[in-house]
């Protein structure tokens, strides 16, 4: 079914809301994401920033279709998600969205050696396995590891950062539309994150491809993305041009993750105190000022939720 | 050839070089082995007169005579093939239903159909076990090895449905199931090849402690005189041995020596067991 979509975007995000039922009798709700709108255009890379449980992964999980919308569409090239049914058009959306997990030791079955990733991107996509002896080693290169050294490997005998290459070095032998970068480099050391970071922009700009870069570390987000989503308790509270996002913070909670940034050349002040319950309480005020307002636009692309209510 | 062999079957080739592994298959096939052979060995019926009773082991009574002159090996050969087989026959059947039920809970996890099948498996397990086969027993009023073996494994199938629910669930939300799903691979292996094959060394230990636990809750059930109404096996020559007070009257070769087979058997698995998973784990091996 073909949904009209809006100007160029290639992912586009309605209404995404993700409720998550417990127990039988007394069912408990806990709703990770709410009514959350976006949209991913070619090339571009979007940051997604929130803290811990604000349900950032979620939203990465339910783009990867691996847990189900409660409401809301994700469309992709003019086509709900939700509707990819069989096996083959399910095969066709993850041969151009593909997504590298949180936790590199995780994201390995212990059982196998590391190559098994690659294989099955072979096996699964009908990539020429002639030349994946060849393609595989290229990719390792352009991620600074040493095939010899990792390929037919156990996982748990490489770190959490050669995981986590070997991972994004699979997403490289795709030619990917939209990557869901999920903390993408927090396992990675400084000299080798600026090195990875840049080939993704790289990649970006080059292929068109698009990334959903999923972080709780602004600078980060401020280093590589041409767009920004502050998410504040499972909803959208700030989105727009990253630029005009970090020079004009308008969402207490924005005001506050700036504010709380770590800056080199000062020292941490007992006065300075940034707990979660006064965030809790200067959002509540806010929203309480605005009553009624909803998502406003500021300036040109950026806008800001005024109200929950 | 062997080399490449075991290159390819490398699960199997560490399973067979564990020093645990091999000393416990070793012992317990050396016991399947005595109660294979044993019955030819012996030129007497378990139930019949042997020769002089009260005897102790000779070269004609391996392992002594019985007050009434009863061969005690030919007994302990013939009793291990039933308590072996009892302990086979319920242990898999413990094993498959607990896994089907495990299985199949963890997998819709949280739904009500989860909740049904935790339900009745909730019921069992606080069911006091010793208690209700007694009961079952004393019902019936012909017990054969099938029937015993059905009882049995009719309390001990919980906690394995429970221990298997508990590593599916979690084995479904690993990172690493999400990976495969989203490289496109097909749900049958996706169940195959990471939580099948993550499963399956616990599984077959769950398997090896399904065989001890079933065969000693037969042993136990013989011994309190509700084993099978006809034949023989290791708990009822116990029963017989307590029963004529063979310890006071010094025939300890009547009680001690099936006891005595019964732990080595018990013993053997339980180092099969550990020894396993040390071997299936590849983070343990190098160890």
């Amino acid at each position: 079914m073909s949904v009209p979509s809006s100007n160029d975007s290639i992912l586009s995000v309605r209404g995404l809301t993700k409720v998550f039922y417990s127990g039988v009798f007394r069912r408990q709700a806990t709703v990770a994401v709410k009514d959350v709108w976006f949209e991913m255009k070619p090339g571009t890379i979007l940051s997604l920033i929130g803290e811990s449980g604000s349900g950032k992964t979620t939203i990465g999980k339910l783009i990867l279709k691996l847990i189900q919308p409660t409401s809301g569409q994700i469309i992709y090239k003019g086509t709900d998600i939700a509707h990819l049914k069989n096996k083959e058009q399910l095969r066709d959306y993850y041969r151009k969205v593909q997504g590298v997990f949180q936790d590199p030791f995780a994201t390995f079955n212990p059982l196998y050696r590391v190559d098994r990733i690659f294989n099955m991107v072979y096996s699964s996509f009908g990539l020429d396995q002639g030349k994946k002896d060849e393609q595989v080693r290229e990719v390792l290169e352009s991620v600074n590891l040493d095939p010899d050294r990792t390929l037919g490997k156990f996982p748990h005998q490489l770190s959490g950062g050669q995981l986590q290459r070997l991972l994004i070095a699979r997403t490289l032998l795709m030619d990917v539309d939209i990557l869901i970068a999920d903390e993408l480099i927090s396992m990675l050391d400084a000299s080798t994150r600026i090195g990875i970071l840049n080939l993704l922009v790289d990649i970006c700009k080059s292929r068109g491809m698009s990334i959903l870069f999923i972080t709780h570390d602004l600078n980060l987000g401020y280093y590589i993305s041409d767009y920004t989503l502050i998410m504040y308790k499972g909803r959208l509270v700030e989105k727009g041009d990253t630029k005009k996002i970090y020079e004009n913070p308008v969402h207490p909670y924005t005001k506050m993750l700036f504010e709380s940034v770590p800056d080199i050349h000062r020292k941490w002040d007992r006065s300075e105190e940034f707990l979660p319950e006064h965030v809790v309480q200067e959002v509540r005020e806010f929203y309480a000022a605005n009553e009624g307002r909803g998502f406003e636009d500021v300036e040109e692309e950026h806008t800001v939720l005024f109200s929950d209510r | 050839m062997i080399a490449s062999f075991l290159k390819e079957h490398e699960n199997l080739y560490y399973a067979l070089t564990n020093k645990k592994v091999i000393v416990g298959l070793v012992l317990f096939l050396s016991i399947v082995l005595l109660a294979l052979v044993g019955p030819m060995l012996t030129p007497y019926d378990y139930e019949g007169y042997a020769g002089m009773p009260y005897d102790p082991p000779s070269p004609n009574h391996w392992f002594g005579t019985t007050i009434m002159g009863r061969d005690v090996f030919t007994l302990t050969v013939y009793g291990l093939r039933s308590t072996l087989l009892v302990g086979f026959i319920a242990g898999t059947i413990a094993t498959v239903v607990g896994c089907i039920i495990g299985f199949l809970a963890g997998y819709y996890g949280g739904s009500w159909f989860d909740e049904i099948l935790m339900m009745i498996t909730n019921i069992f397990v606080v069911i006091p076990q010793l208690a209700l086969l007694i009961i079952i027993s004393a019902f019936l009023k012909v017990r054969g090895i099938i029937v015993m073996s059905v009882i049995v494994s009719a309390t001990a199938w919980p906690w394995t449905a429970r221990a298997v629910r508990s590593q599916t669930l979690s084995l479904k939300n690993q990172e690493y199931v999400s990976l495969s799903r989203i490289s496109a691979l097909s749900v049958a292996r996706i169940l195959r090849e990471d939580i099948a094959s993550n499963m399956f060394s616990y599984v077959f230990m769950v398997f090896i402690l399904q065989f001890n636990g079933t065969m000693l809750s037969t042993v136990q059930l013989e011994f309190l005189g509700l084993g099978p109404t006809r034949g023989v096996s290791l708990g009822l020559v116990m029963q017989d041995a307590v029963n004529w007070n063979a310890i006071q009257l010094g025939m300890w070769w009547w009680a001690i020596i099936p006891g005595l087979i019964i732990t080595v058997m018990i013993t053997s698995l339980y180092l099969v067991n550990t020894g396993l998973d040390a071997a299936f784990n590849p983070r343990l091996r190098e160890a």
